[in-house]
C-alpha cells in the first residue's frame, strides 16, 4: 500500500531498509526529521551529537568499524562537518556511508543558501539528488550499495521543498546487512601525508570511475517527447520543469549531480532544439556543460538567488504569466515572533533597557533582532556570537566591553559557543556571555540535546552542568536567572557588564511550548485602568494589540507568563476570566 | 483526473499542518497521486505559514504558484489576502473571519486593512466567510479551529463524509478523535 512520506521520513525508511546501523546527525531545518523518524525504528542506533562534525565522526568511525552508517545535517551544517568528510573522501568506505545534505534555497529557515553541490566537488564525494519521496528512499537504499561498491561516502542532496514534501511511497522490509569484518590498513586508514597521497590518487581514479557509471546508470534518465525544448534538471527543479512544460519538453533528469555524464548530456542536447539547464541556486550543471563546449541556456534566464517554481520556468521559457487577483490595501508583512510565554523575551526586554550591543546567535532567539526589541546586533553562525564578541571587545577596548553582550541558545553553546567561551577565558576576555538556556533545542522543533539530560530516544541519561562546564573553563563569575523576572534579570546583566572579568549569565527557564511546562490562564486588560500608555506592547508579545484605544489579551493566544503585568504601572492587566 | 491544488494559509501554531495532513490522507486514500508542501522551523513561530496540497493522476510540483490554487483555506483574514493572487480567477476561499495582528501592527508601523471580508468578496472569487474559533471552541478546544475549517471546505470537494471521518480517526492521535469529528462536524453542517 502507498504511503504519503515526508521527503525526510523516506530517507529515514530508506535507511531502515538498507540495513543501515548507526546514525548520528545534530538538527537543523530542513534536514531534522530524517533523524527523528530514523529514532522511531528500534533496528537502528540514533543519536544526536553536540555539532555536525562530532556526528560525521561517529559515522566515520562506525563505517570504518564494518556498519553502514549515516549523518544528515543542514547545508550549514556540512561546513561544520567539512573537515571530516573532506578526508573520509580519502579513506573510503568498509561499512556504506551516506551523508543527508538539505539545502534551504528561498532561505525558509537559514543564514545563507549556500549551494552544497560545491561541497561535493571540491571533497570528490559523489552526490545524488532524489526529486521526490519515492526517490528519497530509493536513492538512499542506493547510495548504501554504491558506496561499498566505489569505495565511497555517498552524499544524497536534498532541499526544503523535497524534505518538507509529502508524496507517495511504497515500503518494503529491512535487509540486515552482516557487520563488516575490520582489518587494519594503515596505507587506507591513517591518512598521514605518505598514506594519502597514495588515496589522493585512489580518490582520482573512483571518480573517474564514476563519472563513466553517470554516463550509463539508471540514476541519470532521459524523456523524449517534442524535441523543440530540452531541459537538463535534477531535484525538485526538475518537477517544476515538468510542472510548467510537460509533454512540450523533453527532459534529461539527473539522479547523480556529481560526477556529472557529458555523453549522455551531449547526445540529449543533439537530439533537442534548444537546451535549457532548470537548476536552483549556483551554476553547477550549466558550467559542467560549458566546459565540454555544449551549448545551453541557463543562468542568463534563470535566477542565482531563491527558489525556482513552474511559474519561473514558464515564464522565463514559455513567457507566459498567470493572471493574478490581489486587493488594493497594503497587506502588512507577519514575520516570525517569539511565543507567547517565551522565556527569551524577557531577556531582551532588559537588554534593550540597558542599549547593549548584542552579539547574536542561531536559534529562536535571533528572533531578539525584530521589532519591538530590536535588541541584537550581529548574526552570522552558530557560536559566533561568543567569539565575535571577544574579537569585537578586543577591538573596541575595555568601555565598549562593559556595554555589550552575546546571547547563545543551550544547544548552540554546547555546539561551539564552548570552544569560544575557552578562548575568553584563555585570553583574559571581559566579555560577559548570557547563556539563554530554555531545555531544549528549539527552532528545530524542540531535540534534545546534551544539556537536557535525555536522548533522542527520551531516555534519561547524563546532563551536562552549564554552570560547572564554564567554571572549569576558567569563567569564575557564573550566576543564573530567571527570564521571567525582569528586575532579578536587569541585576544581573548591570552588575556583570559592569566587572572587569569575564562573566556568563545562565538565563533558565523551559521553552513555553514543551509539553511540561503548565501554563497559567490567560491574563486580561481592566479597560478602565489601561492608561493606553503602550507600555505592555513594548515587549513584543503577539497576545497584546490596542483595540478601540486600549490594550487587549487575546485569550487563545496568551499563557499567562505575567511579563506585561509587571510593565503595566497601573495595575491594569490582571489574571482570571480571559477577553472575550 | 486533472490535478487539483489547495493551499492553506495562516498564522505558525494555527494547526494549518494537521488540515493539509488530513486533506492530503483523505486523497490518498481515494487512490489519487498527491503531494503536499510543508513549512517547518522559523516560520512556525508566529509568521505567515502556507502549506500546499495538490492532488489528481499525477502531480509534479510540491508548489503551488500565484494565479494557480483551485482552494484556499485561510485561517485568518489577512493571511487570505496576502494570498489572494494565487488563487484562479474564480477559485473558492473560505475564510476564517478571526484577525491575528502581526507583529508591524501591535508596534504601530502598519495598520491592519478594515473591510477585508468585503473586498475578499468584491475581487472576483467565491468567498465563504466563516468564523471558526467559537466553533472550535464548542468543540471542546480553540485549538481546533484548524479542523472547523477543513469541515468547511469539506463540503466543496467531491469527498463523502463517511471518507473524511474516516481519515480524521486514523490522522489524528486517538484521544484528539471525539474532539476533532466534533469540530469537523460543526464545519460541515455550516
Amino acid at each position: 500500500m502507498k504511503k504519503l512520506f515526508l521527503g525526510n521520513e523516506a530517507v529515514a525508511r530508506g535507511l531502515y531498509e538498507a540495513g543501515c546501523r548507526v546514525i548520528s546527525s545534530y538538527p537543523g531545518t530542513p534536514s531534522t526529521e530524517i533523524t527523528e523518524y530514523a529514532a522511531t525504528y528500534d533496528a537502528m542506533y540514533s543519536e544526536w551529537a553536540p555539532n555536525e562534525k562530532v556526528a560525521c565522526e561517529v559515522a566515520v568511525g562506525a563505517s570504518m568499524g564494518g556498519a553502514r552508517a549515516f549523518s544528515a545535517m543542514k547545508h550549514v551544517g556540512l561546513n561544520v562537518a567539512a573537515d571530516p568528510l573532506y578526508t573520509a573522501s580519502y579513506t573510503g568506505v568498509n561499512g556504506g556511508l551516506v551523508i543527508a545534505v538539505a539545502d534551504d534555497p528561498g532561505m525558509h529557515s537559514s543564514q545563507n543558501e549556500q549551494d552544497s553541490r560545491h561541497h561535493a566537488i571540491a571533497s570528490k564525494i559523489p552526490m545524488l539528488e532524489p526529486a521526490d519521496s519515492a526517490e528519497c528512499l530509493a536513492f538512499t537504499k542506493r547510495a548504501f550499495e554504491l558506496s561499498e561498491e566505489y569505495d565511497t561516502p555517498f552524499f544524497i542532496r536534498l532541499c526544503t521543498r523535497i524534505s518538507h514534501s509529502r508524496s507517495l511511497v511504497e515500503t518494503t522490509d529491512r535487509v540486515e546487512q552482516p557487520l563488516k569484518e575490520y582489518v587494519k590498513n594503515p596505507a587506507k586508514n591513517v591518512m598521514m601525508p605518505a598514506m594519502a597521497r597514495g588515496r589522493h590518487v585512489f580518490v582520482e581514479k573512483r571518480m573517474k570511475a564514476l563519472a563513466e557509471f553517470a554516463e550509463t546508470c539508471d540514476l541519470n534518465r532521459t524523456e523524449y517527447h517534442d524535441t523543440s525544448i530540452g531541459i537538463i534538471a535534477s531535484g525538485a527543479s526538475y518537477q517544476y520543469a515538468k510542472e510548467a512544460l510537460g509533454e512540450n519538453a523533453s527532459y534529461l533528469k539527473l539522479g547523480m549531480v556529481n560526477p556529472l555524464p557529458v555523453k549522455l548530456i551531449e547526445d540529449f542536447a543533439a537530439k533537442c532544439d534548444k537546451v535549457y539547464v532548470v537548476e536552483e541556486l549556483d551554476d553547477i550543471i550549466e558550467t559542467h556543460c560549458r566546459k565540454f563546449g555544449i551549448s545551453v541556456i541557463g543562468k542568463e534566464l534563470f535566477p542565482l538567488t531563491g527558489e525556482l517554481s513552474q511559474a519561473i520556468v514558464a515564464k522565463k521559457i514559455l513567457g507566459e504569466e498567470k493572471k493574478t487577483l490581489s486587493l488594493k490595501d497594503e497587506i502588512p508583512v507577519r514575520p516570525p515572533v517569539m511565543c507567547c510565554g517565551c522565556p527569551h523575551r524577557g531577556l531582551f526586554y532588559a537588554l534593550k533597557r540597558e542599549n547593549v550591543f548584542v552579539s547574536g546567535d542561531i536559534g529562536c532567539y535571533t528572533l531578539g533582532s525584530q521589532p519591538p526589541l530590536s535588541a541584537i546586533d550581529t548574526c552570522v553562525c552558530m557560536g559566533a556570537s561568543v567569539s565575535g564578541l571577544h574579537g569585537f571587545n578586543t577591538a573596541r577596548g575595555t568601555d565598549q566591553a562593559k556595554k555589550a553582550v552575546a546571547v547563545i541558545g543551550d544547544s548552540t553553546f554546547i555546539h561551539s559557543g564552548i570552544t569560544s567561551l575557552i578562548d575568553i577565558a584563555y585570553n583574559k576576555g571581559i566579555s560577559t556571555i548570557v547563556i539563554l538556556d530554555n531545555s531544549i533545542t528549539g527552532m528545530t522543533g524542540h531535540q534534545q540535546n546534551p544539556t537536557t539530560g535525555y536522548t533522542i530516544k527520551g531516555d534519561p541519561t547524563a546532563a551536562v552542568s552549564l554552570e560547572k562546564l564554564v567554571q572549569a573553563v576558567g569563567i569564575h563569575r557564573v550566576r543564573v536567572v530567571d527570564p521571567y523576572d525582569l528586575k532579578e534579570t536587569q541585576k544581573a546583566l548591570k552588575e556583570e557588564l559592569a566587572v572587569e572579568e569575564p562573566s556568563v549569565i545562565i538565563a533558565r527557564r523551559p521553552c513555553a511550548l514543551l509539553k511540561y511546562v503548565k501554563h497559567k490562564p490567560s491574563l486580561k486588560v481592566d479597560r478602565e485602568k489601561c492608561r493606553s500608555c503602550k507600555a505592555c506592547l513594548r515587549i513584543g508579545c503577539p497576545a497584546i494589540s490596542m483595540k478601540d484605544g486600549k490594550a487587549v489579551i487575546d485569550h487563545t493566544q496568551c499563557v499567562g507568563c505575567g511579563l506585561c503585568e509587571d510593565l503595566c504601572k497601573f495595575g491594569a492587566i490582571v489574571g482570571g476570566e480571559a477577553d472575550k | 483526473m486533472s490535478v487539483t491544488s489547495v493551499m492553506i494559509v495562516g498564522v505558525g501554531g494555527q494547526g494549518t499542518l494537521l488540515a493539509s495532513r488530513l486533506l492530503g490522507n483523505a486523497m490518498l486514500s481515494k487512490g489519487l497521486d498527491v503531494k503536499v508542501s510543508e513549512v517547518h522551523g522559523m516560520s512556525q513561530r508566529g509568521g505567515s505559514v502556507v502549506t500546499y496540497v495538490r492532488y489528481g493522476d499525477e502531480v509534479h510540483s510540491p508548489v503551488i504558484e500565484k494565479g494557480e490554487a483551485d482552494y484556499i483555506l485561510a485561517f485568518e483574514q489577512l493571511e487570505a489576502a496576502r494570498w489572494l493572487p494565487f488563487l484562479k480567477k474564480g477559485g473558492k476561499l473560505v475564510v476564517n473571519t478571526q484577525c491575528i495582528d502581526p507583529m508591524p501592527v501591535i508596534t504601530g508601523a502598519a495598520s491592519y486593512p478594515e473591510n477585508l471580508i468585503e473586498k475578499l468578496q468584491a475581487s472576483g472569487v467565491d468567498v465563504t466567510a466563516i468564523d471558526a474559533l467559537p466553533l472550535a471552541e464548542e468543540a471542546g478546544s480553540s485549538k481546533a479551529v484548524n479542523v472547523v475549517l477543513m469541515g468547511v471546505l469539506a463540503r466543496y470537494m467531491d469527498v463523502d463524509k463517511d471518507h473524511w471521518i474516516e481519515t480524521i480517526k486514523t490522522t489524528v492521535p486517538p484521544k484528539f478523535i471525539d474532539m476533532n469529528l466534533a469540530a469537523f462536524e460543526l464545519g460541515y453542517k455550516m
